[in-house]
């Protein structure tokens, strides 16, 4: 009995990793060329290839490991390292409160699921819609686990023979860029209300042109939350619970 | 930096990601009813999120230098076009990515 309850397990992760795969091809491609060029950055400022290993591995951050290439080739302060880490980082307070829904009741692998949460696993997390007889918690699973494994090998090898990669891949690094708007597309299409998507590239967009690149992510999150906050009763009408 | 103060460094930036990373979920267990605010941030904040990481991947690109932000706008018309004609996620981001290399290689 045991023994069938493991090949059936079996079967079910084999099908979700199968499903999932496609879904994380954007993201092999992306993560490959993004790692690739942090782990050359990495080396180039003299950090052995073991702190990129392991920064990706255990911190998995593509914005946040390129920041602390300067923090780590600074002057040592570990207050203002963590307070860059915690800005750059808000936006998955937002992920993890649209994500709560989707990631209930999952066990031990949640835990995983939740650190490996980074912008692009989100968006495909929650948008992505896997067949009927796939199991969604395992299919989430694993396009969290694919992309974490393209983005430590991609960093790994950029920072182990980054020196020799001769670049012809300008341009590349769009894939995420298009990603981003392909998903944006599809919420658009499934949105009846175009509110809550409007309101996420305007305030942004604003903020953007105030902040600058460097310090735009906070007041932009300041700004949904506020308005959509504001806007509640007035979207609750539209949206009601259709979805 | 010594290698110590290194090790430091990063533990500090993990700690700070984690933190991130899992608040939401310790603040909002599973056994507990979701309180009906956070419910329905759950519900409209993605759209909006969405709109914030199309902004977000295009932060460093600059009107006023350079190529004007015109490789990037034509790519994510493309993009976009693709996707509403052929509803295929993979297509629309490789012809997205491919006319932009093009674009960013042999015109700007």
């Amino acid at each position: 009995m045991a023994k069938k309850l493991t090949a059936e397990k079996i079967k079910i992760l084999k099908r979700a990793a199968y499903v999932a795969f496609p879904h994380s091809l954007p993201i092999l491609a992306g993560y490959g060329f993004l790692g690739l060029t942090y782990g050359i950055c990495m080396s180039v400022n003299g950090l052995h290839p073991l702190y990129t290993f392991f920064m990706s591995l255990f911190l998995y951050g593509g914005s946040t490991q390129i920041v602390g290439v300067s923090l780590l080739t600074a002057a040592f302060d570990p207050v203002n390292a963590f307070i860059i880490t915690f800005i750059l980082c808000a936006r998955h307070i937002f992920y993890g409160i649209s994500m709560l829904e989707n990631y209930k009741g999952l066990g031990i692998k949640k835990i995983y699921m939740i650190f490996g949460m980074v912008d692009e696993t989100f968006s495909i997390n929650f948008s992505a819609q896997p067949p009927a007889d796939v199991d969604r918690g395992w299919f989430m699973f694993f396009v969290t686990l694919f992309n974490q494994i393209y983005w430590i090998i991609g960093s790994t090898v950029g920072a182990v023979f980054g020196t020799m990669i001769n670049f012809s891949t300008e341009g590349i690094e769009f894939v995420m860029t298009s990603m981003f708007v392909v998903i944006f597309v599809e919420q658009w299409k499934k949105d009846k209300n175009h509110f809550s998507a409007l309101i996420g590239l305007g305030v942004s967009l604003i903020s953007l042109l105030i902040f600058g690149a460097d310090n735009f992510i906070i007041p932009s999150m300041i700004g949904i939350f506020s308005v959509l906050t504001l806007s509640k009763k007035h979207l609750e009408r539209k949206v009601g619970d259709a979805e | 930096m010594s290698t110590n103060e290194k090790i430091i460094t990063i533990s500090v930036m993990v700690f700070a990601t984690l933190i991130m990373r899992y608040l939401p979920f310790i603040l909002f267990p599973d056994n507990k009813p979701t309180p009906p605010f956070i419910h329905y941030m759950g519900k409209v904040l993605p759209a909006a999120v969405f709109g914030f990481l199309v902004i977000y991947a295009l932060k460093n690109v600059s009107i006023s230098e350079g190529s004007h932000g015109i490789p990037e706008l034509i790519a994510i018309v493309i993009t976009a076009t693709a996707h509403l004609w052929k509803k295929q996620m993979l297509i629309s981001i490789a012809a997205g990515t491919v006319s932009y290399m093009l674009m960013v290689q042999l015109i700007f």
